[in-house]
């Protein structure tokens, strides 16, 4: 049933967002709310009928564009994918539940149904140059909602934002164009489709040049260390909506990005920087931690831990095991229910105050003991507490690495009591002691829409937390198939033994099976 | 006793003027309609040229398929060439012009628009470039070349303010340099094959195999510099900000497009076979020229004050990107050149219109120029849907996806890709960066500021009028659904382009 979900999925934002300005001011929100919801619900049955065993692509549809030229609109899903785009779903539904009362709501609610068309194509886009399309484009309304209804640095931000991630990308674009080249070269055909290019097998110095193509352009979006610049003035000038989106989903497209394309199409040139890029993930992850502490302003502390556990995830991407990527996966969710939580937090003291100094507040506990019970739940989850979502992830992504380097897993461990230091004095400051401030001293706690938003938030981070089999399982298998697809094409001996064989004993049999 | 000269007419292949001679005979028409009754509107005008643009763009079309049954055409004494490459670049040039002519008719009224003489120049300067294409012999391209540029002189000095003055004469005079350098050029090709028809010069210096080869350096030189001058290359494109400044936006958006294939396509044919034959040295000077030319003119197009000026430079910086097309000089990379040229003639189309429509006869307080960027700030609050229309043409001026321009990049930079020039697509590709700042830079402006304070947005469609509105409405669509155009497009110029040997 409903065989081109996908393409609804993508589309209907969109299409809702245009006759969006048929509707008058007033009745925007409600009808922003609608569609998110009806694109939530909608995601919520691609996930129903989305079948968990299977590891390959599901829901596919093809049509070509260009034929010429091997372009296509190919768009699929697997385990790996399907619960970003739900989460996707999820935190543009209570993204525009919780909208504060901003200037332009209308024109602001248009630019998130647009911007989740953006992410949810990137998700599923299964052709290089159809995702490069979403993966641009989301630009554009990021750059409008900073710009437009962020703080006193906005356009520096914004520009900012915009050019970093632009440049990037189109190195990986030429990238992209070499691998097409590449496969015409092989096949005579010219193609753009992932699943076309998976099955080709490179030279390891071309490995190496592209997959360093490839990194540019995602390595600006995660943000990786020495190209994460711009995302603390994008968080810290982007209104409340525009961080949680840009935390939850946005910085989720580059690590997904190398799943999708750095590993299964360079499998040789991961496994050669597997050291470098792990060591700067922990210079991403300690520096950036350090940098946290230092900051007096709750929002910086928050984006700059995000950086920090966006570390964690590419240190599980590259651990190039099962465990280390179907953990990076799952952190991935948790990172995107916890700082997406968190900004809204953040989001909420600020709409009373105005301020976002930590200086400012103190004994806040007494004043919003809800607000604070929350506030402490998520950073404890984000600390990587067990039994809360983000311990999983954690967990399952270090393992992972630990069967690659010891040491260095050691240091990214030690990094996440840093990680602690840093949550718990923040928390310290802002929630406990006297109220010294006068102004805090009527501060009304969560209100029901605030509520309405943040109470499925915890529920998830302590659900998942204690039972994470049901999203766990379905990227297992995908991420099997990546990993067994990854050693099959490596071609280098440092890569076949780096990345484990998973079906070796099924190989034996079907030989002996034969043998009789 | 002197044989008589026979020659059968059939043999003169009259038909390939047929083209050529449609705007002209519309031209004298309009001329002659003017002289028995003065004083006519112009809206008689522009819908006489339409008309007989329609007609020239149905020979063109009978000529490509003509070219797809019998292949190349030559005729009148094989002056014509009636190759794919000629048939391309008339189609554009006519069917770019059908778009841009209308725009006279706008809301308010100028100078120009109101003599006849306008539209004839229009019609013989088409005719110019139409026979500029359409040959092989470098003295009917010398021809053509003069006719529309002469007629493109007059046309931007009938703006009739001081600034078009003196953007008509600062043309005129690097115009006459550049025509100057083209015929010492063409003398130097002369004197070493005793020929000016480029097949010949190429398969004579080929058959003496490039013996007087600083000879040949020297006439590549002339016509670089002549080529240079004429397409604005850096460094000779000195003069390209202020004309456009000068000219109205309407004329300086045809500008930047439809006289300039025209000479890619004579580019083309001259220097494709002097880089093929391994005249190295027009390689590298090319190579430099083409970076120079994308990234000095995004450098400057990143400080300048006014919107129109910012479009002259990138307007530069594109031609810099298609010349690239032509010093690779694969298939894959002439067909990218006419496809990145008909998508950026649809979005350029949209952005000129867009700042025609809003012209003014006088300036706000605050403003500097005729089209500061101050004027469009906080056009989002006063003309939304002016706003995202313009906002989308910058954007795919940009080259963001899905739009326009994006695919013709995509095309261009994988030609680039696939002849093996990878530092060169790698600069194109930074230089789309570089690019994005000062296309965002009028977002920014739009989007993200407040408006100047007498500014309640009717200045900004302060020149519009249905026709302006419908044209630039043609641009939007044809922006935003280039990607459905691509494919066709793609097999269309491709087969042309292959079919001519290029």
């Amino acid at each position: 049933m409903l065989d081109n979900i996908l393409s609804i999925l993508i589309f209907f934002p969109a299409v809702a967002g245009i006759f969006g300005f048929m509707i008058q001011k007033d009745s925007m929100r409600a009808y922003g709310v609608s569609v998110a919801t009806i694109e939530f619900a909608l995601s919520l049955w691609l996930w129903f009928s989305f079948d968990s065993d299977a590891s390959g692509m599901q829901f596919m549809e093809q049509v070509p564009l260009i034929e010429a030229f091997g372009i296509s609109y190919i768009v699929g899903i697997d385990g790996i994918s399907l619960f970003i785009v739900v989460l996707a779903a999820f935190f543009t539904m209570i993204g525009i539940a919780s909208l504060s009362d901003t200037k332009n709501v209308k024109n602001m609610i248009i630019t998130l149904l647009m911007l989740q068309m953006t992410m949810v194509g990137v998700f599923v886009a299964l052709d290089a140059i159809l995702f490069y399309v979403f993966w641009e484009l989301s630009l554009v309304p990021m750059l409008y909602i900073i710009g437009a209804w962020g703080g006193p640095l906005r356009i520096y931000a914004s520009v900012k934002f915009f050019l970093y991630t632009f440049a990037g990308s189109l190195v990986m674009l030429v990238g992209m164009l070499f691998m097409a080249y590449f496969y015409y070269q092989a096949t005579g055909v010219w193609s753009f489709a992932i699943l076309d290019w998976h099955r080709l097998i490179l030279p390891e110095n071309f490995q190496l040049w592209l997959f360093l193509a490839f990194f540019i352009g995602f390595a600006v979006k995660v943000p990786m260390f020495p190209f994460h610049t711009w995302l603390p003035y994008a968080h810290g000038q982007a209104p409340t909506i525009g961080s949680v989106i840009l935390a939850a989903i946005l910085l989720k497209m580059g690590t997904y990005a190398f799943i999708r394309f750095s590993l299964p199409l360079f499998p040789d040139a991961a496994t050669f920087f597997m050291f470098p890029i792990a060591i700067l993930a922990i210079i991403m992850i300690v520096y950036t931690a350090m940098v946290a502490y230092a900051q007096e302003d709750i929002k910086q502390v928050v984006a700059y831990s995000s950086v920090s556990h966006m570390g964690v995830i590419i240190l599980g991407i590259f651990a190039l095991n099962v465990e280390g990527i179907t953990g990076s996966i799952f952190l991935m969710i948790a990172h995107g229910v916890v700082s997406g939580a968190l900004f809204l937090l953040v989001g909420v003291i600020y709409d009373r105050r105005h301020t976002k100094q930590m200086s400012e507040f103190g004994g806040l506990a007494s004043v919003m003991p809800r607000y604070a019970t929350i506030f402490g739940l998520m950073l404890m989850a984000s600390v990587g507490m067990p039994l809360t979502i983000n311990f999983v992830g954690e967990f399952l992504s270090l393992i992972g690495f630990y069967q690659q380097s010891h040491t260095l897993t050691l240091l990214a461990g030690m990094a996440i009591i840093v990680g602690a230091i840093y949550m718990l004095s923040a928390y310290k400051k802002m929630f406990f002691g006297e109220v010294t401030n006068e102004k805090n001293k009527n501060l009304p706690d969560l209100s029901k829409r605030e509520l309405l938003a943040l109470i499925p938030l915890s529920v998830i981070t302590i659900w998942l937390g204690i039972y994470p089999k049901p999203v766990l399982d379905p990227i297992n298998n995908s991420v099997e198939s990546v990993v067994q697809l990854m050693h099959d094409k490596s071609i280098t001996d440092e890569a076949k033994s780096r990345i484990p064989n998973l079906v070796k004993d099924i190989v034996i049999t079907r030989t002996s099976k034969e043998a009789q | 006793m002197l044989e008589p000269i026979n020659i059968s007419l059939e043999s003169l292949n009259l038909i390939t003027l047929f083209p050529m001679l449609v705007p002209v005979i519309g031209a004298l028409l309009i001329i002659l309609i003017d002289i028995i009754k003065g004083g006519l509107d112009k809206t008689l005008f522009v819908a006489l040229s339409i008309l007989f643009l329609f007609i020239d763009f149905n020979a063109v079309l009978s000529s490509a398929s003509t070219f797809v049954t019998d292949g190349t055409v030559m005729g009148v004494f094989d002056m014509m060439l009636i190759d794919g490459l000629a048939i391309l670049a008339q189609l554009i040039i006519v069917g770019a012009s059908v778009f841009f002519l209308p725009l006279v008719i706008s809301g308010k009224s100028f100078h120009e628009s109101s003599t006849p003489e306008y539209f004839a120049l229009f019609l013989f300067m088409i005719a110019g470039l139409q026979f500029m294409v359409a040959t092989d012999s470098l003295i009917l391209i010398f021809v053509g070349l003069e006719t529309s540029s002469l007629a493109i002189y007059t046309l931007i000095a009938m703006h009739n303010r001081d600034k078009s003055f003196e953007a008509a004469v600062k043309y005129f005079s690097m115009g006459a340099l550049a025509a100057g350098f083209y015929s010492f050029g063409s003398m130097v090709f002369y004197a070493l094959t005793g020929s000016v028809e480029i097949n010949q010069i190429a398969s004579v210096l080929a058959a003496n195999n490039y013996a007087d080869i600083g000879f040949v350096l020297v006439g590549t030189a002339f016509m670089l510099a002549a080529f240079g001058f004429k397409v604005a290359l850096v460094p000779f494109h000195t003069w390209a900000p202020d004309i456009y400044e000068g000219s109205s936006a309407a004329m300086a958006g045809f500008l930047s497009i439809v006289p300039k294939i025209a000479l890619f396509v004579v580019i083309m044919r001259l220097f494709e076979f002097l880089i093929h034959s391994g005249v190295i040295w027009l390689e590298i000077v090319l190579y430099i020229i083409v970076v120079l030319t994308m990234t000095m003119s995004n450098m400057w197009a990143l400080v300048q004050t006014d919107v129109k000026r910012m479009l002259a430079y990138s307007s530069i910086s594109h031609a810099g990107f298609v010349m690239a097309a032509i010093l690779i000089g694969t298939t894959q990379s002439n067909t990218a050149l006419f496809l990145y040229w008909i998508l950026f003639s649809a979005t350029n189309l949209g952005a000129f219109g867009m700042l025609w429509m809003s012209r003014q006869k006088e300036l706000l307080a605050g403003q500097s120029s005729d089209h500061s960027y101050e004027k469009f700030s906080g056009m989002i609050q006063t003309n939304p849907v002016a706003a995202m229309i313009m906002g989308l043409f910058m954007l795919s001026l940009a080259g963001l996806p899905p739009f326009a321009l994006f695919w013709g990049k995509l095309y261009l930079i994988s030609s680039a890709v696939t002849a093996g020039y990878t530092v060169l697509a790698l600069v194109m590709a930074l230089n789309s960066a570089i690019a994005g700042y000062y296309y965002i830079k009028l977002i920014v402006y739009m989007f993200m500021k407040e408006p100047l304070e007498q500014n309640d947005g009717t200045i900004i469609v302060g020149n519009s009028s249905l026709v302006v509105k419908s044209i630039i409405g043609f641009a939007t669509i044809g922006t935003i659904f280039a990607i459905f155009a691509v494919s066709p497009l793609l097999e269309f110029i491709t087969a042309f382009v292959y079919n001519s040997g290029y």
